[in-house]
């Protein structure tokens, strides 16, 4: 899985940190930070949830098998 | 389907715990509906979880309440704006993304958690008051409208002396039966106070929201008065009835289901997601959230044309049984967090994990340090806020 961000989307609402904070983090003005775009198989249904949650639909996702 | 068959929208609840039996007919027939408006105007109202998403999050949609086709639920017309710049909650894009950038980093997940001490804090100064106080009391009067209203006040930098000002403004703004020159006056004396503020801070800046926004927008060179002003008013607004309401709920329909609730006060790192379940069960933005087509836009099959207004019932989405399994049940370990209690898309409520933090702040230690309470009063004597943009109790009474 790779997970990639778009920032133009972003409107700060911090669901996905709540959700997957291994993963996501936001930055002092709101702002999505990555914190790995390549989670592990543990945090995939975590993440998918971030996807779902985030009302920016600012969360992408590549899956591979 | 005849005039008659039309539904004519607000329509009130008949039981606090779930939304109007008419809302879920128009789910499982017509998804997306024409609804009539007080005013007789007609407009789409939206009740499926999926169709509300497309509709909050596409920017074909307007939130621009001076459109003519915005859905008005409201007898009257609005008074004049005397704000003349939009509010943040009637924007769109390009404005819309900026101004909300600019502001979101004061709510941001760490900042809130940040403010956890004076809440407590908060919180317990006013049990300290119930328990020191004459039985029964009225919890949204002890409770429910002061914790919001203070900690909003705070991080505004608004004086708690004028919080009583604010609440009976705030009140008359959000109910659909006060009259339109009470709407006005509300309106007019609440900005009146805040040009006052504003100006304050803009002459001081004190190290608070507002302070911190004055400084902000002068060194990026945006800085506006009226915009400040804007500002202020959407945040002091929203942040008062709207969690106000659901501590109030949150607190009977736990009272309702002790069960429910001794598990939760056996394990408090459940809390979180009881106040996700709580959020989603209830979903207090009663009258649905409004937008306006700007462009002829198909959702759920149906094509909406440029210049209609849609109500999106979020509280009926949220029942949605092909999202929610069990809808219809309060289940406090559900964990679902793709519930629609704080809107979708780029104006999801801006607040809310402050609203998250201060409901978990308040049921971990309003049961914890009041294990004996109880509503002192029949539960179907209790008022409830049916002519309110934000549903909620009027009047409870508690004792221990």
């Amino acid at each position: 899985m790779r997970v990639l961000v778009d920032e133009k989307k972003c409107c700060g609402a911090g669901q996905c940190v709540l959700v997957a904070p291994k993963v996501f983090d936001q930055r002092d003005d709101g702002m999505v930070i990555l914190l790995d775009e390549a989670p592990p198989k543990e945090l995939h249904a975590a993440v998918r949830e971030a996807v779902s949650v985030c009302p920016g639909a600012a969360i992408m996702l590549e899956e591979r098998e | 389907m005849t005039a008659d068959a039309v539904p004519t929208l607000p329509i009130t609840r008949t039981c606090p715990y779930a939304p109007p039996a008419e809302h879920r007919r128009l789910r499982e027939e017509t998804p997306l509906a024409k609804v009539r408006l007080p005013n007789g105007v007609t407009v789409w109202a939206a009740t499926r979880h999926e169709d509300i998403r497309a509709i909050l999050s596409d920017p074909r949609f307007s939130s621009d309440r001076s459109n003519p086709g915005f859905p008005r639920l409201r007898q009257d017309p609005p008074p004049p704006s005397l704000i003349r710049k939009p509010l943040l909650i009637s924007m769109d894009l390009p404005e819309h993304g900026p101004a909300r950038r600019a502001v979101v980093g004061e709510f941001t997940v760490k900042r809130m958690a940040a403010l956890t001490p004076r809440i407590q804090q908060i919180v317990d100064e006013h049990i300290d008051a119930m328990l020191a106080g004459p039985r029964p009391v009225d919890l949204v009067q002890a409770l429910s409208l002061p914790v919001p209203s203070l900690v909003i006040c705070e991080m505004l930098g608004v004086p708690y002396a004028d919080h009583e000002f604010f609440q009976t403004r705030s009140t008359h703004l959000v109910s659909h039966k006060t009259p339109a020159e009470v709407v006005g006056r509300s309106f007019a004396e609440l900005l009146g106070y805040l040009n006052t503020l504003v100006t304050a801070k803009e002459q001081n800046p004190t190290d608070d929201l507002l302070g911190r926004q004055i400084l902000k927008h002068r060194e990026e060179g945006t800085y506006d008065h009226e915009a400040m002003l804007g500002l202020a008013f959407i945040l002091l607004i929203a942040g008062h009835e709207t969690t106000a309401n659901m501590i109030s709920l949150s607190t009977l329909v736990l009272l309702q289901n002790p069960e429910k609730l001794s598990a939760l006060r056996q394990d408090p790192s459940k809390t979180l997601a009881a106040v996700e379940e709580l959020l989603r069960y209830f979903t207090i933005a009663e009258s649905g959230l409004g937008r306006v087509a700007t462009e002829d836009v198909e959702i759920g099959g149906v094509l909406i044309r440029a210049g209609e207004g849609v109500l999106a019932l979020a509280n009926t989405g949220n029942r949605d049984p092909e999202v929610f399994e069990n809808a219809d049940e309060l289940d406090l370990e559900r964990g679902a967090r793709n519930h629609l209690a704080f809107g979708f898309g780029p104006h999801q409520c801006l607040g809310q994990n402050l609203a998250r933090l201060e409901l978990q702040i308040v049921i971990d230690t309003l049961f914890r340090r009041i294990p004996g309470l109880r509503p002192a009063v029949p539960v179907e004597e209790l008022s409830f806020k049916d002519d309110a943009t934000v549903y909620g109790i009027r009047e409870f009474p508690v004792t221990w």
